[in-house]
Formats: structure tokens, sequence, C-alpha cells
């Protein structure tokens, strides 16, 4: 497997996750900079990079407008100041949504991570558990998800590679709300810092399985007031237009989603869909996903994600 | 799936046939909100670029402005285009000649590979075949384990080597596995990866190679953006893929995916993941899912829905005991059942032409949650109860209503409601609605000549 170990330069990193993988959009910018001239045609074919960068019609009908606006009062002429321009309203779009994790400001610190199916709900939990028992937090794991065969097994897999205080575990087909109940008891116990809460992966039109995580998060509230502290839901930067209606209904179904987790980055796709998603729903942005080694789930830096949109590809 | 797409385009259909002539003008705009409708249900840009040139290069003939319905003809045109880029017919997939027939599912991560191939390995068991799970992911925690637990509750043998360090390895010991235990079929379920990382691409070439299968299915996530396409060519181009299996459709995607991965790669879709049950797999019609796009229904699929669902010696079971007025709660609570064996009634009536404009505003979620509770207070009757209506007495009633979460309020209406249903029986028979038993429709008016 492809798991490249040094952890090098965040930034660097962060190219590197999507420069192999973000060709298209870059190589696409870079020949549209080139060109001499300003003019509607440009405009069009930049809409059209940002369409097929899963940026959605609205979004990015109003990043273009913007960016007239800009060139307007400005007075560029040149199709290569725009790089800069653009850059700085895709940036301005993203910045008030940086918004890194701080556990220490409850203890245990209760964490429920959700999302529809194969998004990488329990990858990024188990890159989490890491990076938090690394820190030397005491993690406490949460096996939630009793419905997918062997979703347990996988979790305890990352347990035992993170080296947490404990995993909390079920029977298969129990209620998840009973797991999270006794997480929440054995972290208090132990003194625990952080409790991860995994949950079975479902579509968020499902009423029925939407009620349940309604369910897990009252259980956790009588448990504990306040919590759950953090109600991440992870995002595939490969999902399209989707992403929008699964941050929406699970946002409203659970009463406000506190971050987002966008993964998979290191495809080719580009994630562009969290553009629309601060743009309608205002919802932060915790972590990006930009490869599979455990050092790979980074805080999200709108400057940097930007940058990297934009960095020239290395070969490939 | 494609609900909200489905929506959209009817409402611009609408618009263009409301026009007695269309002028190019009312086509152009017809066709930008068709593009937009596209766009925003994910189809790839490419796609839907050539796809409204085309749509528009027809509408624009001679023949559709003059014709004495445009707007219609434009519909048709629409229709027509939607079809050639989804694939005509559903096909099933071909045995090898020489067993095992290796059907090999690939894909990126999280696109549901392993419950596919649970879901294949089911279909194909219940057509008789000896089937062959192969866990080919040694990579991913747990995957191994997640297909054999699906493996044990098929009742379907899984190849699983824990010790092996790579997936080539285990379909090396598959293929052998499988010749010597006379299997029909191996499905190989392979690890998830990225089509970028030439590693792990070099792999499936390898088990490829190794394994020749007879099919390489390709699996993708329903819910995808634009990003659908560019790996979607890159398994092709690197692997090559036979069919695609296209998963997670009962969420609100829009199906884009679906469009543009048939239309960039020309391979066939062949089967779609419609739930997280095993069960919940269904051929892929590109004919029909085009029409329930465009909102002419898709009654075929709801015939076979229910042929499906009801067998034909029940049915006439059923009538029997209707002509003989034995029809019991038992017998109605059949019925219930078999009524929600058809799946969830958003769903059935989504395949009625026109049915879906007309139901919009009803609540289909309450009236589930009714009948599950009306269901709930027959299944808290004793047999006898439910034979024998009459022994229901007052602490009886309380029982039911305990038994089944309900009120006694609820559980005396629907001994009402089943009493007037059995009056109603009684009087269809008199009238000679059921067919082949009980009297001739016109008596009663002879009778009165």
């Amino acid at each position: 497997m492809n798991i490249l170990s040094k952890p090098t330069g965040f930034f660097k990193r962060l190219c590197q996750g999507l420069s192999r993988t973000h060709n298209g959009f870059v190589f696409g910018l870079e020949k549209l900079f080139t060109k001499a001239r300003i003019d509607e045609e440009l405009y069009e074919e930049l809409e059209e990079l940002l369409l097929l960068a899963d940026i959605g019609f609205t979004t990015s009908n109003q990043i273009v407008e913007k960016l007239k606006g800009e060139v307007k009062r400005k007075k560029v002429k040149e199709a290569v100041a725009l790089k800069s321009i653009l850059q700085e309203i895709l940036t301005n779009m993203l910045t008030s949504f940086e918004a890194p994790l701080d556990i220490s400001l409850h203890s245990p610190f209760i964490m429920l991570v959700l999302g529809v199916n194969g998004v990488g709900k329990t990858t990024t939990i188990g890159k989490l558990a890491t990076r938090f028992g690394r820190e030397g937090k005491k993690v406490l794991l949460a096996a939630g998800d009793t419905f997918r065969a062997a979703a347990v097994e996988q979790l305890e897999v990352w347990a035992d590679r993170a080296k947490v205080e404990g995993i909390i575990k079920h029977k298969p087909g129990a209620d998840p709300s009973a797991v999270a109940f006794d997480a929440i008891k054995a972290a208090k116990a132990r003194e625990a810092d952080l409790v991860i809460i995994d949950t079975a992966g479902r579509l968020h039109n499902k009423s029925h399985l939407i009620a349940e995580l309604q369910k897990m998060k009252r259980v956790i509230a009588r448990e504990m007031p306040e919590a759950p502290h953090e109600i991440l839901l992870v995002l595939d930067a490969t999902t399209g237009q989707n992403g929008l209606q699964q941050v929406k209904q699970f946002n409203e179904a659970m009463g406000g989603i506190t971050g987002l987790a966008l993964t998979k980055l290191d495809g080719t796709a580009k994630g562009g869909i969290i553009f629309s998603i601060v743009n309608e729903l205002a919802i932060p942005i915790k972590f990006i996903g930009i490869g599979e080694g455990t050092e790979d789930l980074r805080d999200f830096k709108a400057e940097e994600f930007v940058c990297a949109l934009f960095e020239k590809s290395q070969g490939n | 799936m494609f609900d909200t797409l489905s929506d959209r385009l009817q409402t611009v259909f609408k618009k263009l046939r409301g026009y007695g002539k269309l002028s190019e003008k009312n086509i152009q705009e017809g066709l930008r909100e068709v593009r937009l409708a596209l766009l925003e249900a994910d189809v790839n840009y490419k796609v839907v670029k050539d796809f409204t040139e085309k749509v528009k290069e027809k509408s624009l003939g001679e023949s559709v402005l003059k014709s004495l319905t445009p707007g219609q003809q434009v519909v048709k045109i629409v229709h027509e285009e939607m079809i050639s880029l989804m694939g005509d017919e559903f096909h099933k997939i071909s045995m090898s000649p020489n067993p095992p027939t290796g059907l090999m599912l690939m894909g990126l991560q999280g696109s549901g590979k392993t419950t596919s191939a649970a879901k294949l390995a089911n279909l194909l068991k219940t057509e008789g075949k000896k089937v062959l799970l192969v866990a080919a992911d040694p990579y991913r925690p747990a995957a191994i384990e997640q297909l054999v637990t699906l493996g044990d509750q098929l009742k379907v043998s899984v190849y699983a080597d824990k010790e092996a360090q790579n997936g080539l390895t285990i379909c090396q010991g598959a293929i052998k596995f499988a010749r010597t235990g006379g299997y029909d079929c191996m499905i190989l379920d392979t690890a998830g990866r990225l089509h970028v990382d030439e590693e792990m691409m070099l792999e499936l070439k390898q088990i490829k190679e190794c394994i020749n299968p007879h099919e390489v299915i390709f699996v993708a996530d329903a819910m995808t953006g634009q990003d659908a396409v560019n790996a979607a060519k890159s398994f092709d181009r690197k692997i090559g893929i036979d069919s695609v299996i296209l998963t997670k459709i009962d969420g609100d995607a829009r199906g884009g995916a679906a469009l543009s991965i048939r239309a960039v790669t020309g391979k066939p879709i062949r089967y779609v993941g419609t739930g997280e049950k095993i069960e919940f797999f269904e051929p892929f019609h590109p004919d029909r899912m085009a029409s329930r796009i465009l909102g002419m229904g898709d009654v075929l699929s709801l015939i076979e829905k229910a042929q499906n669902a009801y067998s034909e010696d029940k049915a006439k079971e059923l009538q029997k005991k209707i002509a003989r007025n034995s029809f019991t709660l038992e017998d109605f609570r059949d019925q219930l059942q078999q009524i929600r064996n058809l799946g969830p009634l958003e769903q059935i009536i989504g395949m009625i032409p026109g049915a879906k404009k007309m139901a919009k505003k009803t609540d289909f979620k309450e009236d589930e949650k009714k009948l599950i509770r009306l269901e709930a207070v027959i299944n808290s009757m004793t047999r006898e109860e439910r034979n024998n209506l009459v022994v229901i007495g007052g602490s009886r009633r309380k029982r039911i209503a305990k038994g089944s979460g309900t009120t006694t309020q609820e559980v005396n209406q629907v001994l009402s409601q089943f009493n007037q249903m059995q009056k109603a029986m009684k009087q269809m028979k008199k009238m000679g609605m059921i067919p082949g038993f009980g009297g001739n429709p016109f008596k009663k008016k002879r009778k009165r000549r």
C-alpha cells in the first residue's frame, strides 16, 4: 500500500495529496490564466472548471460574479492577475470556517461521529484516536456500529494500532445508544480525556435510522449534560451535489452538526462541494483526509486548502 | 433516486408542452433548464454538454417545429436520448462455459464492494449456482471478517486467507480452491483503491491476469459527483471494465453518476443496490429508468414486483376464502404483509405514471406507520382470536392493546373496520364482483325487470 510514512511539512503533504489528483482543476486553471484577454469566454470556461470540481451551479455562479466584480473594481486587464484574485475569493469563503478541535474544553470530551455509508467514519476515528493518543490523551472508543458485519472488529484493529485506553463494544445488533451509554460511564470511571463514538453508516433520508441517532444523542446528553461536545459529520470528497443534502439533513436532525471531516482528498475529486456547504449552511470544517497514513488526517486550513488547489502539479 | 431530477425536468417539459408553437428561443430556454437540472444531478459536465447539443440539434429539425405538438416531440427526443445515454435493455450476468465463472469486483474505497459481493452471491445462489465468495482485501482492517460474516448469514462459502499479504496471493489460492470444489462461480471482493494509486492498480491488473475473470465489474457510489467519470475511465483504461454495479441509490442522490459512467465508458449498469439489506439488489433497466426520470412511470417494474410478492396459489386460496365467507384477520394479515413486501409505498407510487404528482402531499411515512400499528394489533391476538373475532371481549381487548403498544380504542377501531370489510366482501360476492365465484352481476337487474 502506498503509505507515505514520513510526515513532511503540512503544506507539502497536502499538495502531494492533492497534486497527482487535482490535475484537472489545476491544469485547466493554469491554461485559463495564460489567456490574453479577460472575456465572457474565459468566465464561461472558469465556471465549467468550478462545476467540474463539484462546487455546484449556484456557488460557481456566485464565485464568477464576485470575480467579475473584483476585476471591474481593480480594473484588471490581464488574465494572469485573475489567479490571485480567485484564490483570495475562494480562501475568504472558507477562512471563517476553520475550526481546529479543542478537546481540552471538556473532560471527558464526547465526540459522536456520523455519516452516510462508506465515507470513512471508522478510518477517520482510527486516525483521530492515534493522533490524540500520541498527544498523551486517554482515548476511549465506542463501537456504535452494531449493524454492519465486522464493523466492531474493524474498530478493534484501529484501537490496537492506536493503543487506546479501551474500546467499548456490544454484541452485533445491539442498541447503539446502550454502547454510547456504557462508553460514557466507563470514561467517567477511568477518567478518560476523549470518547469517540462510532456509528453505523446511514443514508440521511432514512428516517428510522436518523431517529436512532437522535436517540443516541438524547442518551448521551442524559448521562452528561452538554455532551456530545462534538458531532462530527464525515463527508467523502468524491460526493457530488448530494453532499449538501447530507449535511443539511443530518444538521437538522441532530440539532446542529458541529464540524465536518472531508475525506479521500487524495483521489482526483476536489471536494468542491464544501464551498457550497459553507456557503449555504455555514458549518465549520474540522479535518481533511489526504491519504491513508495516520498522519494524513489534518486540521483544515483554508489558505492551504485553496493553495493546494492551485499549486502546479509535479510530473504526472 | 432521480426524484429531484425528475421533478425539475417535468417542470421544464410542462412549460414546453404549453406552447402551441415552439420557437428556437423557447427550445433554447428549455434546454438551458434541462442542462441545469442535469448538472445539479451530478451528471458530468461534458456529458451534459453533448446531451443538450444532440437534443437541440434534433429539436430544431423541421419535423418538430412544424408538428402539432412540438413540446411533446421535444420530450420524446429527450426520452430517446436519455435511453441511448443509459444503454438499452437489461442483460443478466452470463456464466462462462468453463466454470468457475470469475466475477471480479473493484472500485474506490467505500463504494460498497463487499456488500455488493454478498448481494450478488445471494442472487446467483437463488438461481441455483454454487457460489464462492473470495475475500481479496487483506488491507482494510476487518474486511475479511466482514465478508466471512456475510457469507455465514447467506450460507455461501467464503475463501479467506488471513495470512496472505496481498490480494494476488489470495486470488491464486481461491481459483485452485474453486476448481477443486466444483464451484459454478467465484466473486472476488478486491480492496478499495484510488485509481491514481499505481501500486494498487498494478495489483488489480495482476489479479485479472491470474484469474482471467469472465466479467470485471466496477462498483460505483450513486452519490459520486463529477469525479465519477475520472475514476471509471481510469479503471477502464488500466484494468478494463465489463459492467457496472451502482450502489446506494436509495439515498436522495440524483443519479448523475449512473448517466455519466455509462456515457463515458460505454459499459452497461447491470445491478443497483437499493437498500442495506441483502435482498435489496435489483436489475437495472435503462429504458424503464429513463421513463421514471421523465415522470412516465414504470409500470413494468411494478407488475414484476407484484408478481414476485404474490404467489398464484395464495391468490386462488384467498378467492376461495372470500367465497366461503371465511376471510379472517389471519388472512388479512397475510395480505398486509404481501403489500408491504412490495416495498415502501412511496416507491410503489413512483412507478405509476402520473401518480407521483397527484400523491405529492400524501405523507406515505405516516400511512406506513398506520399499517405497522394495524399489523401490531393483529399480531398481538392469539390465533384463535384472529380466526374468530367474536371471542374478543373487553379484557382481551385490553391485553391486545397492551401487547401491541396501542390503545383499546385503536383495537376497537381495527375490529370494527374489519367487520365492515367482511360485510363489504359479502356484498361483493353477492354482486359477483369476485371472479369465478358467486352470482352473476346482472342477476339482480334482471330480477328487477
